[in-house]
């Protein structure tokens, strides 16, 4: 694991992508701290953090597009297959780097809280709870990006992809208000959902028994509860979309609150996230 | 050291590699030969880790590929058909990560790597950027890689191929060297190379194994088909009228003539080809007649080959007589190695 990750950071530091994450960072940052820090002399850092939060968008798909997406394209993903380290060594390393090369900017992000102390009252418990909560996020979003990295031999289509994924969970809170929050409006996407997962079982497994299996399974199995008591889908999407969202989640923070649940949340999400990613690279060597 | 037992394996309907077994020992060059699409790589990907099997077993050393890969897999040192470089690094930090990969550290680390660029001949370039350097020289880094951490086991897929005709005979003269002191098997289609370096070949086709010995005991298998092709200096019908004349009779076919020069093949089932270029010799210097060019063929590896791979399916036939046309070429490259 450590030579991965070794490798995996000096590969960072050799190409631009460490030092353009970084500086975009830092920009981000820097201008957040101008417009309320400064400008408007607002003492809460944690409001630049959250005014940051939607340049992840943009840096987190620069970070995480190349990181398997690459050695699939060179085919150095078979070198990696036929040393003797696991896969799960081989994507926490990576991954790990990803983390190292996402610390050193917010590093330096952290003097700022104690910049501005030196010229006034800053609530620093408040900002440095921030700062982690924030770093957690990014942390899952980097878990994220590189399981959608792990998908496709193609930089360009890993960083489109995982765009409007972050995009989509940036805005979730918001869309959740649109969303239909009728009983059958909720059913009826379930039952969307349950077909799309019986394609998608059809589709890694190639097993059509399987597949119809779950997708008329779950079906039925919405419909009967559905049948028995309605009143269980009501409003369901709005609020799983609302609990969906890393971001909501970490404003909960921003608001003061230091909240143990959004942690394990994050936590949650990395974990599910890079145990996709070794078994989309195990995956492989079943085709 | 390497035993192969009932491997199977299938994308969808199509079997790429059905009920393969063999078993290697250990210190030899073995070679592994197929039409393409016969199921080398797929094997060895397989042999490797790097893909699963269907059914079947590998052993590495009595250790299981599937379920001791760690184990299996520090015995191996693996090039595939593409070798597998990181192209913005140096052959030095590339070959860091390998072996600190294969477990190597420090001294150790350092060492081995001073010995595999010493062995692949890359000093000089060791500092350049891998995608700056030539075919051959990836090539050698990727085999430099293989070498890290003294695996037992080399397993080369197709490391011949692009290459110019010097440096393939570098190459083979670094996989005789590397075959005294470790068991390696290498792929190829080149039935030139593999007769030339390898002490015993599997030949494989449609995921079968069609022949497992020698080089020489395969030629065996074989009914002489002796072959005599000259130049003469003669039209069509002078060399027919001469051709006549020798016994005991054998088959010719005459091209076309050019320059008052013909070029003529000559087939026998008799093993005393010496004696027939003598006869052919005598009765066209009789006639005054020149002979400008004159070789002889003997039964090769190529002709198993095909003879193996005709056998089984007609599909098989087609790619076996295109690799043929290549073929062409890769005699001149031994013929190269030999002067």
């Amino acid at each position: 694991m450590t030579a991965v990750l070794k490798h995996e950071l000096s590969n960072y530091f050799h190409s631009f992508t460490a030092y353009i994450f970084s500086a975009f960072l830092l920009a981000f940052v820097g201008i957040g701290a101008m417009l309320y820090n400064i400008q408007s002399a607002v003492a809460n850092f944690e409001y630049v953090l959250r005014f940051v939060c939607l340049g992840f968008v943009i840096i987190i798909p620069i970070l995480t597009m190349r990181v398997i997406a690459e050695e699939r394209k060179q085919k150095t993903d078979q070198l990696l297959y036929s040393l003797p380290i696991k896969t799960s060594q081989i994507i926490l390393g990576k991954y790990l780097a990803l983390l190292i090369v996402y610390l050193i900017p917010l590093c330096i992000v952290a003097l700022y809280p104690l910049i501005f102390a030196q010229f006034g009252d800053v609530y620093l418990v408040t900002s440095y709870g921030s700062l982690f909560a924030f770093f957690l996020m990014g942390a899952a979003l980097i878990a994220i990006g590189t399981f959608i990295s792990s998908l496709t031999e193609n930089q360009g289509l890993a960083a489109g992809i995982a765009i409007p994924v972050i995009l989509l969970n940036y805005y979730s809170v918001t869309l959740a208000e649109y969303v239909s929050s009728t009983a059958l409006g909720s059913a009826l996407t379930l039952i969307v959902l349950a077909v799309l997962l019986g394609v998608i079982v059809n589709h890694l497994t190639k097993n059509g028994n399987l597949a119809y299996g779950v997708g008329i399974g779950l079906t039925l199995l919405i419909g009967v509860i559905y049948y028995v008591d309605s009143s269980k889908f009501e409003g369901l999407l709005p609020n799983v979309m609302k609990q969906l969202s890393l971001f909501e989640r970490f404003y909960t923070f921003v608001n003061g609150v230091f909240d143990l649940t959004a942690i394990v949340y994050d936590v949650t999400v990395i974990v599910f996230f890079l145990f996709l990613s070794v078994q989309s690279l195990e995956k492989r060597r079943y085709n | 050291m390497i035993t192969v037992e009932h491997l199977t394996k299938c994308y969808g309907d199509f079997m790429a590699v059905n009920d393969l077994s063999f078993e290697i020992d250990e210190g030899h060059v073995y070679g592994f030969l197929g039409p393409n699409g016969a199921g080398k790589s797929t094997t060895m990907n397989i042999m490797t880790g790097c893909l699963s099997a269907t059914q079947g077993h590998v052993r590495i050393d009595g250790y299981d590929i599937f379920e001791e890969p760690e184990k299996a897999k520090k015995l191996i040192g693996y090039l595939p058909e593409l070798p597998p470089l990181y192209l913005n690094e140096t052959p030095v930090e590339y070959l860091k990560f390998v072996g600190a990969a294969k477990g190597l550290k420090g001294q150790e680390l350092h060492r081995q790597i001073d010995e595999v660029i010493e062995q692949t001949k890359i000093g000089h370039v060791k500092n350049r950027l891998i995608a700056n350097l030539s075919k051959g020289y990836k090539q050698r880094v990727g085999i430099a890689q293989a070498l890290l951490g003294n695996p037992k086991v080399i397993i080369l897929d197709e490391p011949t191929v692009g290459l110019d005709p010097i440096q393939i005979i570098e190459i083979r003269d670094l996989i005789r060297q590397l075959g005294q002191t470790h068991t390696v098997i290498l792929s190829s289609h080149i039935l030139s190379e593999v007769q030339a370096i390898c002490e015993k070949v599997l030949i494989i086709a449609k995921g079968k194994l069609v022949a497992f010995d020698a080089p020489e005991n395969l030629e065996k298998l074989l009914l002489a088909s002796n072959g005599i092709t000259f130049t003469a200096e003669a039209s069509v019908e002078e060399v027919d009228e001469i051709m006549k004349g020798i016994e005991p009779e054998v088959q010719w076919e005459c091209g076309e003539a050019e320059d008052g020069m013909v070029l003529v093949r000559v087939k026998t089932e008799s093993a005393e080809v010496r004696e027939l270029c003598r006869q052919i010799f005598f009765a066209f210097a009789g006639k005054q007649r020149a002979i400008l060019e004159m070789t002889s063929k003997k039964a090769n590896l190529e002709d198993v080959f095909i003879e193996l791979t005709e056998g089984d399916a007609s599909a098989v036939q087609e790619e076996s007589e295109e690799e043929s046309l290549p073929e062409g070429k890769n005699t001149d490259e031994s013929e190269v190695s030999e002067a």
